[in-house]
C-alpha cells in the first residue's frame, strides 16, 4: 500500500477505534468528523455513560449546585459514531490491529486512538477501602455516592491534599461539614506548587474551618461492627473520628489492559513522540496506535525533550485534536503536540491558575501581589530561566508569564512591573518535596504535575 | 506621510465620521513612534499583549516628565478629585475596583443587573414612546443621551433632576480626555479642572445625604459598605462616583447612536434584527468590535524598556493603545471592515481586556442590546437624514452629536 | 443544554455571571463555577452570556446558527 492511496482510503472508508470514552475520546471523534473523516468510528468506554466533564464532580457537584448526572460534555460536532459503553477494553493485538474487549467481543481498527485516562488510586489496604464511608473520587458514580453520603456526614476525613483533596475540603466546608485534611507533605499542593505557595494554601484551608494536618500520614482506617467508618488512625498516634473518608492520593494510568501488547505503555503511561504516535516497547514509533489526554506521555520542546504526562483538562482537548488530525494526515501534514501546560483549580473561593511546569523549579519569585494578601503571581525559575508561574486571584496577567515561558526569558525577571512589592525583591527555593520521595500514596511519583496532585510522570534530570 | 501627521489627522475633528483608513494606516508600523516619547500600538495581538503586561501602568506618574506634557490632561496635586482605579495600578486599582464591584456584580451582588432588566426596558418604551408621531427625530438628545442617564443615575441614586447641572461637568470632563494637540492644554485643563471641583462639592453634597439616609443605591453602598478591603475613604468614594457617572454617561450613549448609525447603513441586518431580535446578541458584539465606544487608551505607560513588534518603547513613554484599530486588523478578523452580525470567533477589544476591562460592561451590553431591539421593532421606514452626522469632537469616545432619523412612522 | 466552559481560558471577567446568574456563579473574585446542564429556560441568557465571554470560553451545545462550534483547545494567544 503506498502512503497516499492509503491515506485516502483510509479517510473515506476506514475505521478508527477510540479507546476511552471521556473528554479526550469525544474531542478526537469530533476532530476526526470536522476534517473530513467519514469511515467507521467506535467508541470504546468502560464507563457506562456518554462523554462527560469531570472538574464538576469535586466542585459544583458536591456543593449541589449541579447534578452528578448532568455533566455531559456540549458536543462541537455530529461525531455518528458507534458506542461500546460500559464495556472495557481487556487487551490489544497490534498484529492483527484487534482490540478485545471484556465481554469478549473483538474490535478491528485500521488506526487506534488510546484515551483510557486515569483512575483514582484506592486505599491500598483493601478491607479498609470496603468500609462503608471510604471514598475516591474520579467517576461521576463516584461523585453521585459522595455527594448523597454528605448529606448526612458528621465528619469528612479528606486523606492527601493535592487539587482534588482540597476542593473537596473546601466544598465540604462551605457545606458547614467539619473536615480533617492529613497530608503527608508540609503542606497542601507542595507537590504541584511547592512549599512556598503551600504555605499559602495551608493558611487558606485553616482559615476556613479546615483542621489540616500536614507532615502526617493515615495508618489505619477503623470500622465498627456493622462495617461502617469509625476512626482513622494517624502516623503521630493520634485518632481521628470520621464517618466519611476521601482518598485523594492521586491517580493510576489506565495502562494494565495493555500488558503484554507489545506497546510502551507501563504504569507512567504510554509514551509517544510529540505527533501523539505512540511507541512499542522496543521504542520504534507505531503507525496506526495513537495516544491522548492523561494517559499520555510525550517530550515537549520547552521542557528539554523530557516526557511530560499532563492530567489537565486543556491538554486532553489540545492533545486529542492534533492525535485526531495526524492519525488522517500524510507526515508532511502532521502537527506536533506543544500545549504549554496549564491548569486551574477553584478552592475556597479563590481561583487558581498556573502555566509551565512548577514542579520543575528551584526558585520562586513572587512577582505581584502578595502571598498574605492570597493575590499574587508566583514565577519559578529553573537553571536560569521562567519555568512556570503560578497566580493566586491575578489570572489576567497569567498569559503575561506563558509568553515568559515561551521564549526562555531569564530568570528572575530584572523588569519592574506594577504590584511588585518588596517580598518580591529576590527569590527564594520553591521547596519542591525530593521527587524520589514519595508524596502521596504508596507509589513513587516522580516529577510533574497535575490538578488533582496525581504525579507520575518522567525524571526530572535533578533526580 | 510621516508618523506625526498621521496622529495629528486622528485627532482631527475633519476625520472623525471615518477614521478607519487612518487607522489602517497606522497598523503598516503596529508600534509608531509619534512623538518624542508617544508610541501608538495599532494592532489587534500588540494591543491585547500591553493590555496583559504588568510593564505597562495606568498611573500618569509614572509618566517621564517629557511623555507627561505630551498627555491631553494630567490629574494633578491640585486637581479636585484624586485618580480614579480607572487611572491606578494595583494594587489599589483592584482594591477600589473590588469595592466598587461589591453593590454591582458578582460575586457579591450578582442580580443587580440581570434584575435591571425590566426597568431598562420600561425606560426605553417611554423614550421611543415620547417621540410621539413626530417624523423626524435626533437619536442623540431624544435617547441614546437620556437613556443611558436616567439609568446610571438611578442606580448611583442621583436625582434624575439634577441631570441639566451634571451634564456640562461631564461634558467637560469628558473632553478633557480628549488628545487633541492643537488646542491649549492649559485653557482646558483649567476648564476641566473647574468643572471636577463643581461635580465633586455636587456629589459631596449627596454623598453625605446617603451616608445619613442611605437607600439601595450604589453611592449608599459606597459609603455605608464594610467590605473585607475596609471602607473607602470620603475622596475615594468621590473620585470612584465621578468616574462612574461620567462613563456612565460619555460612552454608552455613542455605543447606541454608533449601533443604529451602522444598522441604518446596513437595512438587511436592520430588517433582520426586527424580525428576529435574537440577532440583537452577536451583533452587539460585531458592533463593539466594528464601531467600538472608546476607540483609544491614551493613558497608559511603561515602567520599562519594551521591546514589542521589533520597537522598543522606552520606559516612561506614553502608550496610545488603539483598541478601534485592533479591531479593524486583518491579521485577527477576516474581512475585518465589513459589518458581520454572524461573524465567528469574534474575541474584540470593544471593552478592552485585562484588569483595566470595562466596569460597566454588562449593564452597557444590556442598554444597548435592549435599545436596538426596541428601536428596530418600533421605527417604522427610519432613514439617515445625513450621512455622515455630525460628530463630537471627542476622538476618544468617539460618537455623532446628533443623529436625525427620518421615519413614517412609531409603532405600539 | 449542555455547557461547559473552558476554564484555561477563563480570567474572571464574570461577565456571565452577571448576564445569567442562576447558571454562572463567582466563588470569590475570579473562580468559576457553572452548572454544566442549565435548565432550557435559561437558554435566552446563557445565550448572551457565551457571546458576551470575553475570551470566548463558552461552549454551549445546540446554540443554532448563532455559533459555530468553537475551538476550545485554542487558548488565548497566537
Amino acid at each position: 500500500m503506498d502512503g497516499d492511496g492509503y491515506l485516502e482510503w483510509m479517510r473515506s472508508e476506514g475505521r478508527i477505534v477510540i479507546v476511552g470514552a471521556s473528554l479526550a475520546g469525544l474531542r478526537a471523534a469530533e476532530t476526526l468528523r470536522e476534517e473530513g473523516f467519514t469511515g467507521s468510528l467506535t467508541l470504546i468506554g468502560d464507563e457506562p455513560h456518554e462523554p462527560y466533564d469531570r472538574p464538576p464532580l469535586s466542585k459544583q457537584v458536591l456543593l449541589g449546585t449541579a447534578s452528578a448526572d448532568r455533566t455531559l460534555l456540549p458536543r462541537r460536532w455530529a461525531i455518528d459514531a458507534t458506542w461500546r459503553l460500559g464495556v472495557a477494553a481487556t487487551g490489544l493485538d497490534m498484529a492483527a490491529k484487534r482490540v478485545r474487549l471484556a465481554d469478549g467481543d473483538e474490535v478491528g481498527y485500521d488506526r487506534l486512538l488510546i484515551a483510557t485516562g486515569v483512575h483514582a488510586r484506592p486505599w491500598p489496604h483493601e478491607t479498609e477501602a470496603d468500609l462503608d464511608g471510604v471514598f475516591v473520587l474520579r467517576t461521576r458514580d463516584d461523585a453521585a455516592r459522595l455527594q448523597r453520603r454528605l448529606t448526612s456526614a458528621r465528619r469528612v476525613l479528606v486523606i492527601g491534599a493535592g487539587f482534588t483533596g482540597s476542593e473537596i475540603a473546601s466544598a465540604c466546608r462551605e457545606r458547614g461539614l467539619p473536615v480533617t485534611v492529613v497530608e503527608r507533605a508540609a503542606a497542601p499542593l507542595v507537590g504541584a506548587l511547592g512549599g512556598v505557595v503551600g504555605q499559602v494554601a495551608a493558611e487558606l484551608q485553616r482559615e476556613h474551618g479546615v483542621d489540616l494536618r500536614c507532615g502526617l500520614m493515615v495508618t489505619g482506617l477503623e470500622g465498627d461492627s456493622a462495617g461502617r467508618l469509625r476512626c482513622a488512625h494517624l502516623s503521630d498516634g493520634t485518632t481521628v473520628e470520621a464517618d466519611v473518608a476521601l482518598v485523594s492520593l492521586g491517580a493510576t494510568r489506565n495502562t494494565a489492559w495493555l500488558a503484554g501488547s507489545g506497546l510502551g505503555a507501563g504504569p507512567r503511561g504510554i509514551a509517544c513522540d510529540a505527533g501523539c504516535r505512540a511507541f512499542d516497547v522496543r521504542g520504534i514509533v507505531t503507525d496506526d496506535v495513537f495516544v491522548a489526554g492523561d494517559v499520555a506521555r510525550s517530550p515537549h520542546a520547552l521542557f528539554g525533550y523530557q516526557f511530560l504526562s499532563l492530567e489537565h483538562w486543556g491538554n486532553a482537548v489540545a492533545q486529542a485534536e492534533v492525535a485526531a488530525h495526524n492519525m488522517i494526515s500524510s507526515s508532511s501534514e502532521r502537527r506536533p503536540h506543544l500545549w504549554v501546560p496549564a491548569f486551574w483549580s477553584s478552592q475556597f473561593g479563590v481561583s487558581i491558575k498556573s502555566v509551565g511546569v512548577p514542579s520543575l523549579g528551584e526558585e520562586i519569585l513572587i512577582a505581584q501581589g502578595a502571598l498574605a494578601e492570597r493575590r499574587f503571581t508566583g514565577v519559578y525559575g529553573y537553571q536560569g530561566r521562567v519555568i512556570a508561574a503560578v497566580t493566586f486571584d491575578q489570572t489576567k496577567w497569567l498569559e503575561f508569564y506563558q509568553r515568559l515561558i515561551e521564549g526562555a526569558a531569564p530568570f528572575p525577571p530584572a523588569f519592574p512591573m506594577v504590584d511588585h512589592r518588596a517580598e518580591g525583591l529576590r527569590p527564594v527555593p520553591a521547596d519542591f518535596p525530593d521527587p524520589s520521595l514519595p508524596t502521596h500514596g504508596p507509589s513513587v511519583t516522580l516529577s510533574g504535575y497535575s490538578p488533582t496532585d496525581r504525579r507520575v510522570a518522567f525524571t526530572p534530570g535533578r533526580a | 506621510m510621516t508618523q506625526g501627521t498621521l496622529l495629528r489627522q486622528i485627532t482631527d475633528h475633519a476625520n472623525r465620521a471615518d477614521p478607519y483608513p487612518l487607522y489602517a494606516e497606522l497598523r503598516k508600523t503596529p508600534v509608531s513612534q509619534q512623538g518624542d516619547s508617544l508610541f501608538v500600538v495599532s494592532t489587534y495581538w500588540e494591543i491585547k499583549s500591553l493590555l496583559h503586561d504588568p510593564r505597562i501602568s495606568s498611573d500618569a506618574r509614572n509618566l517621564s516628565p517629557q511623555a507627561a506634557g505630551s498627555l491631553p490632561e494630567q490629574e494633578e496635586e491640585e486637581s479636585a478629585l484624586p485618580p480614579a482605579f480607572l487611572k491606578l495600578d494595583p494594587p489599589d486599582h483592584d482594591r477600589l475596583r473590588r469595592m466598587t464591584m461589591r453593590p454591582f456584580g458578582p460575586p457579591h451582588t450578582p442580580r443587580r443587573v440581570h434584575n435591571m432588566r425590566g426597568e431598562l426596558g420600561r425606560i426605553v418604551s417611554d423614550l421611543i414612546d415620547g417621540f410621539g408621531d413626530r417624523d423626524q427625530i435626533d437619536l442623540v438628545d431624544d435617547f441614546s443621551y437620556p437613556f443611558p442617564v436616567t439609568v446610571i443615575c438611578r442606580l448611583l441614586g442621583i436625582p434624575r433632576e439634577d441631570e441639566a447641572r451634571f451634564h456640562s461637568w461631564a461634558d467637560t470632563i469628558a473632553a478633557s480626555l480628549d488628545p487633541d494637540p492643537d488646542q491649549d492644554p492649559g485653557e482646558r485643563r483649567r476648564g476641566s479642572q473647574q468643572a471636577r471641583t463643581e461635580l465633586g462639592m455636587y456629589l459631596a453634597g449627596l454623598i453625605d445625604e446617603r451616608r445619613s439616609a442611605p437607600g439601595d443605591d450604589m453611592l449608599s453602598a459606597l459609603v455605608t459598605d464594610h467590605s473585607p478591603d475596609g471602607q473607602m475613604t470620603p475622596m475615594e468614594v468621590l473620585s470612584t462616583a465621578a468616574l462612574l457617572l461620567i462613563a456612565g454617561h460619555e460612552t454608552t450613549v455613542n455605543l447606541i447612536t454608533n449601533g443604529m448609525l451602522t444598522l441604518l447603513r446596513n437595512p438587511d441586518v436592520l430588517k433582520r434584527l426586527r424580525d428576529e431580535p435574537r440577532l440583537a446578541v452577536p451583533l452587539m458584539e460585531e458592533l463593539l468590535r466594528f464601531e467600538p465606544p472608546v476607540q483609544l487608551l491614551p493613558q497608559r505607560t511603561t515602567l520599562a524598556d519594551i521591546d514589542i513588534a521589533g520597537v522598543t518603547i522606552p520606559k516612561g513613554a506614553s502608550v496610545w493603545l488603539v483598541l478601534a484599530s485592533g479591531n479593524r486588523d486583518p491579521q485577527r478578523f477576516p474581512d475585518p471592515d465589513r459589518f458581520d452580525p454572524d461573524r465567528k470567533d469574534n474575541q474584540h477589544l470593544g471593552f478592552g481586556s485585562g484588569i483595566h476591562n470595562c466596569f460597566g460592561a454588562p449593564l452597557a451590553r444590556l442598554e444597548a442590546q435592549l435599545a436596538l431591539t426596541e428601536l428596530a421593532r418600533r421605527l417604522d421606514n427610519p432613514r439617515l437624514v445625513e450621512d455622515p452626522p455630525p460628530y463630537r469632537q471627542n476622538a476618544v469616545l468617539r460618537g455623532p452629536r446628533h443623529l436625525n432619523i427620518s421615519l413614517d412612522s412609531c409603532r405600539s | 443544554m449542555r455547557l461547559v466552559v473552558d476554564l484555561n481560558r477563563c480570567q474572571g471577567y464574570a461577565q456571565c455571571a452577571f448576564l445569567a446568574p442562576d447558571v454562572f456563579a463567582m466563588h470569590g473574585d475570579e473562580a468559576l463555577l457553572y452548572n454544566p446542564h442549565a435548565d432550557d429556560a435559561q437558554r435566552e441568557h446563557v445565550v448572551r452570556a457565551a457571546a458576551a465571554c470575553p475570551v470566548q470560553a463558552i461552549l454551549v451545545e445546540d446554540m443554532g446558527d448563532a455559533t459555530a462550534p468553537v475551538r476550545e483547545g485554542l487558548s488565548g494567544g497566537r
